[in-house]
């Protein structure tokens, strides 16, 4: 493959950059990193969110909020139980109901095909077309009324009877349902290398535990919402979701139409985390209830509703078992990772991903099971696998530390591999070893005494932890085009998203510099499926792909443009694909890395444990807008935070559903729990996506909830194997540490 | 949520005739616990007397010390109330650490008092729930508890009171002032809760158709040195696993007076009568003071999985009136 060239602008930058250490208090960053040889201008600088006061002032408009005329409102109802099949659906008296206008459901709602979806056949999409029940929180109808409140208030009263079965929602490593999954083409499930019992057995010093990971949700602050209708002849979408191209694909597939007649705008989005990744039922129902009452449909979820409806990271339990020599180097790597999905789609949590990549052993080997249960299908959540797995893997690694008597970041040294551990491919880059050089640097790991409980401040227990953190960093095909208009200007189009993250100002700053233009002569439309395919925002690899687009495009146009004498009035444009170009990426290892480190305080007499501070460095190829690229950085490692000592679905094991399937009950971090967070990086130069752009939406998030634990340990001597670490588990397990004040459940 | 009918009272007499006319009727505070409530369905009241514009929105000290808090007086108000922190303080911080700035702009001291549990069955009409419906069982007994009662609950239910404001006031022996179509009327805070027993949807010893007007502290030196302390599953904006309001007077090394009350250990706000009782008269030592939390705690019954309260309380005792007492000894 030929890499193309990036474009080397001449103008200088004329807009002022933001400075990056005014941007959060409580932060900072490290030096801004040295950009790709040849480049220069607005890429590598902080730049606010170019829609960021649309956002501020409320003018910018979420699918929920889109005004249309003779607009009609859906509620969905739910299933209360967990399994079973509806007998009956008391429509009669809600169509009585005050400005009710239609009530779907499984014996009136139109067709869908089947066999449609994103990742293969998704039956979360067959949205009321048979009597099945597969878990608590299933739609089982739309209400369609003249305003939001008839159509819930008829919802409500919506008499749906069921014929129950047993239910099972119980997960645990144990669980007979376990059964090695079909990965598919995309995911290896199991990897082996080498003997493991073998060099189980000849290891000096072994460790083997069980890791254990709760239900964990997306918690975007947007709830999902779609408005559906239809103009002249085509389905009109406004949705929040991750990527518009391939939502309006599967629309189109599902309700048998030409793709041509379809069109998704998701122009702004409020948080997603991976669940707006796929088609979501509320749009589903918008569409078919457009479509019966030839009127616009708007279909907002509820708080409830996004607990049962939109995926969520199963429970996982995972056993590691690790070997070593006693100077620490790993003979052995075992990780049995274990997790659930529902009956109707298998959804696989693929932990031990980061097992395939962070360490060398002689043996290695991974393993990934699932049973399926009733309850709602489980799906990718903000860094899937990369997050349970590194809490596995790096809370072993620190016992192992502790064990070998080694200084934990010492270990991960002797235990640095020369190619990939489980494929002997080569990496693309691999900047891990500086990231905990400049991390211990920074956040004062050296003079730390590695023993457990020896510092203290008043009822508090201090600790230290850290963790090595790794996450995939692929390309995927997209297409771009950018019109030179007669003005002067450019317009970028892409059906790339933002969901939050600053995607759209990042594209500008990736345009302009390949353009070689001012950044204000930019404007980069987004989110529109008629823009072409373009991968959705997600799995770390949306900027990376839409800017490789962005930037062949551009060098197409700028090829266009030395041919023409004059801009004609309509613009010139050119289009790019990158298909063919990514497909001939081949036979590399391409991650971005990362080290985190945490300090907790202990109260082991309450049980309380509060983070005093995080630092995460991190290797993340190049860096094309430093301010937003720290927020999602440190929004990661938040999201890890909460993951550590907060978030936790209860399912109730007797009703199928959930306890705490609310912002009330569901708890993240609060504020007050976070505490400074400095989120920097190192220089990681890696061409193999000619952009340098690995993506770090998700990298933040990986071995957080590990370095925490660590951290407990650390303060406390006693291993909190289990997330979150609840106060009631810490003082319940109590203190290793001899004499300590307020000893847990035996205190004076 | 069921349509409703809502009305604005101005004056006490009016919104107690008020709500006599229809008998699902129910007062509107600050709607922080109710509205929430209606939206799930929980409650469906067909009529809402407002009674944020009563004049009852005033905090008074009477002739004999006593602090007299009208029942509109909001939690925002009522912790920044300087009598308040000056002679109550365990109070002031016991209603900051409840809620949000925002709720607690609105949340009222009446409200406060009649603010229903937290417990995720109670909140789930999909689910069985004897407070919500009477009869229909209690899932949180063999369900999920970890946050539930380990003090004097039934088989019929486990659920914890939630409120923070309420148990600074148990320890402080407020007196619940109430207005009812018979006349202005007084009830102990000790009395204001009933036990659960066997009828765990009647919360309180309200008389029908009464209005909260009111709450007040009588006159107590030892509160002048009180504390108030929330042990939750995150640092803000979460209820209490287990709380304490504690007020400490030592004289010599000996207890002369002593408050405590405990959070989110029962169906009420618990004062913890026997463990003061242990402790008046006696040495102000952390033994002694493990000593009474025992005796206190003695009669507790945790469930599977809620056994950690009984240490949590015990040490959140012994640290409390640690501190007090060195603070006494400055």
């Amino acid at each position: 493959m030929t890499a193309p060239t990036v474009s080397a602008p001449s103008t200088p930058m004329a807009v002022p950059s933001v400075s990056a250490a005014t941007a959060a208090a409580g932060t900072t960053t490290s030096p801004a990193p040295t950009r790709t040889a040849g480049s220069s201008g607005a890429v590598g600088t902080s730049r606010t969110r170019l829609e960021g006061r649309a956002k501020v002032t409320g003018a910018a408009r979420y699918a929920g909020e889109v005004p249309f005329a003779e607009l009609a409102y859906g509620w969905l109802a739910t299933s209360t139980v967990a399994r079973g099949r509806i007998r009956s659906i008391g429509a009669e008296p809600v169509l009585a109901m005050p400005g009710v206008l239609a009530v779907l459901h499984h014996e009136n709602a139109p067709r869908l095909k089947p066999g449609v979806g994103m990742m293969g056949p998704d039956a979360t999409l067959q949205i009321l077309q048979d009597d099945r029940v597969p878990h608590v929180g299933w739609p089982v109808a739309l209400v369609v009324a003249e305003t939001p409140e008839q159509a819930r208030a008829a919802a409500e009263a919506l008499v749906v009877t069921y014929d129950e079965e047993p239910h099972d929602v119980g997960f645990s490593s144990g669980h007979p349902g376990l059964h090695t999954p079909d990965g598919g083409p995309r995911a290896r499930t199991d990897t082996e290398k080498g003997d493991i019992e073998a060099e189980l057995a000849a290891s000096a010093v072994v460790v083997d535990e069980e890791y254990t990971t709760p239900e964990e949700y997306h918690t975007a602050m947007e709830p999902h919402a779609a408005v559906a209708r239809w103009e002249d002849g085509r389905l009109e979408v406004i949705d929040s979701n991750q990527g518009s191209h391939a939502v309006a694909q599967d629309l189109a597939k599902l309700f048998f139409l030409d793709a041509t007649s379809v069109r998704v705008r998701s122009e702004h989005v409020g948080g997603a985390f991976g669940s707006k990744g796929l088609m979501r039922p509320h749009l589903i129902v918008a569409a078919m209830a457009a479509t019966m009452l030839d009127r616009p449909v708007r279909v907002v979820l509820t708080r409830r509703q996004l607990f049962s409806m939109v995926g969520f990271r199963p429970a996982t339990a995972q056993r590691i078992r690790l070997g070593a020599e006693p100077g620490g180097r790993l003979r052995a790597l075992d990780h049995d990772a274990t997790s659930f999905s529902s009956t109707i789609n298998e959804y696989v949590e693929q932990s031990a991903q980061p097992s395939r990549v962070v360490y060398a052993a002689d043996a290695l080997r991974t393993r990934t099971r699932v049973v399926r249960l009733d309850v709602p299908t489980p799906s990718f959540m903000r860094a899937p696998g990369w997050a349970p797995g590194s809490f596995a893997i790096e809370s072993a690694m620190d016992e192992l530390a502790e064990k070998t008597g080694l200084d934990p970041i010492t270990l991960r040294l002797r235990n640095e591999p020369e190619v990939g551990p489980a494929s002997g491919l080569p990496f693309s880059s691999r900047n891990l070893i500086p990231c905990f050089e400049e991390g211990a640097r920074r956040f004062g790991w050296t003079d730390r005494d590695p023993r457990p409980g020896t510092r203290r401040d008043g009822r508090w227990l201090l600790g230290t932890g850290m963790a090595a953190a790794a996450h995939s960093a692929g390309t995927a095909p997209s297409s771009a085009s950018i019109t030179a208009e007669a003005d002067g200007t450019f317009t970028v189009r892409i059906a790339a998203a933002d969901i939050g993250t600053g995607a759209r100002t990042a594209l500008t700053q990736i345009a302009a510099d390949a353009l070689e233009t001012p950044l204000k002569t930019v404007r980069v439309k987004i989110a529109d499926s008629d823009f072409g395919p373009a991968f959705l925002a997600g799995g770390s690899m949306g900027t990376a792909s839409w800017a490789w687009a962005v930037t062949e495009a551009a060098a197409a146009l700028r090829e266009k443009l030395a041919l023409v004498d004059q801009i004609p009035g309509e613009g010139t444009t050119a289009r790019a694909d990158t298909t063919e170009l990514v497909m001939a990426m081949r036979g590399q290892e391409r991650y971005a890395f990362g080290a985190q480190f945490a300090e907790v305080a202990v109260d082991v007499a309450s049980g309380e444990v509060r983070v005093r501070r995080m630092l995460g460095t991190f290797a993340v190829g190049r860096v094309v807008n430093p301010l937003t690229a720290r927020s999602q950085l440190i929004g990661g490692m938040i999201m890890g935070l909460s993951m550590a000592l907060h978030e936790e679905g209860i399912r109730d094991t007797a009703s199928g559903g959930l306890v705490n399937g609310d912002l009330a009950g569901y708890h993240v971090a609060s504020n007050a729990d976070v505490p400074v967070i400095e989120a920097g990086w190192v220089d990681d130069p890696d061409t193999y996506n000619p952009t340098g752009i690995k993506g770090l939406g998700e990298i933040g998030i990986v071995g957080v909830a590990a370095a925490i634990a660590n951290a407990v340990w650390h303060a406390t001597g006693i291993r909190h194997r289990s997330l979150p670490i609840r106060l009631d588990r810490v003082l319940t397990a109590g203190t290793a540490i001899e004499n300590s004040i307020g000893g847990g459940a035996v205190t004076y | 949520m069921r349509e409703f009918g809502y009305m604005r009272a101005t004056d006490v007499t009016e919104a107690v005739s008020l709500l006599a006319t229809d008998p699902e009727a129910r007062f509107l505070g600050g709607g922080t616990n109710l509205v929430d409530l209606m939206k799930t369905g929980v409650e469906n009241p067909a009529l809402l007397i407002d009674v944020r514009e009563l004049p009852l929105d005033r905090i008074e000290v009477a002739d004999d010390g006593a602090l007299k808090i009208g029942a509109t007086v909001t939690n925002s108000d009522l912790a920044a109330d300087p009598e308040v922190r000056r002679r109550y303080p365990a109070l002031a911080q016991a209603v900051l650490a409840g809620a949000s700035g925002q709720l607690r702009n609105m949340a009222t001291v009446g409200g406060n008092l009649l603010q229903r549990t937290r417990c995720g069955y109670f909140g789930d009409t999909t689910q069985p729930c004897n407070k919500r419906v009477p009869g229909s069982g209690c899932p949180a007994l063999t369900g999920e508890h970890h946050n539930h009662a380990i003090l004097d609950w039934s088989e019929h239910c486990v659920a914890t009171h939630p409120s923070d404001m309420g148990v600074a006031l148990a320890a402080f022996d407020a007196v619940v002032s109430v207005h009812t179509a018979d006349g202005p009327a007084e009830l102990p805070l000790s009395e204001f809760y009933l036990p659960v027993g066997d009828t765990p949807h009647r919360e309180t010893a309200l008389p029908p158709g009464a209005l909260i007007t009111g709450v007040t502290l009588p006159a107590a030196p030892v509160a002048a040195r009180s504390r108030y302390r929330k042990v939750r599953e995150r640092a803000s904006y979460a209820f209490a696993n287990g709380s304490i309001a504690a007020a400490l007077d030592v004289e010599d090394g000996t207890v002369r007076d002593v408050r405590l009350a405990f959070g989110a250990v029962a169906s009420r706000p618990w004062r913890a009568r026997k463990a003061e009782q242990a402790l008046t008269g006696g040495p102000a030592t952390p033994e002694a003071f493990a000593a009474a939390a025992d005796a206190e705690l003695a009669a507790a019954r945790p469930l599977t999985h809620n056994g950690y309260k009984v240490p949590l309380i015990r040490n959140l005792v012994v640290a409390m009136l640690t501190e007090l007492t060195q603070e006494d000894a400055r």
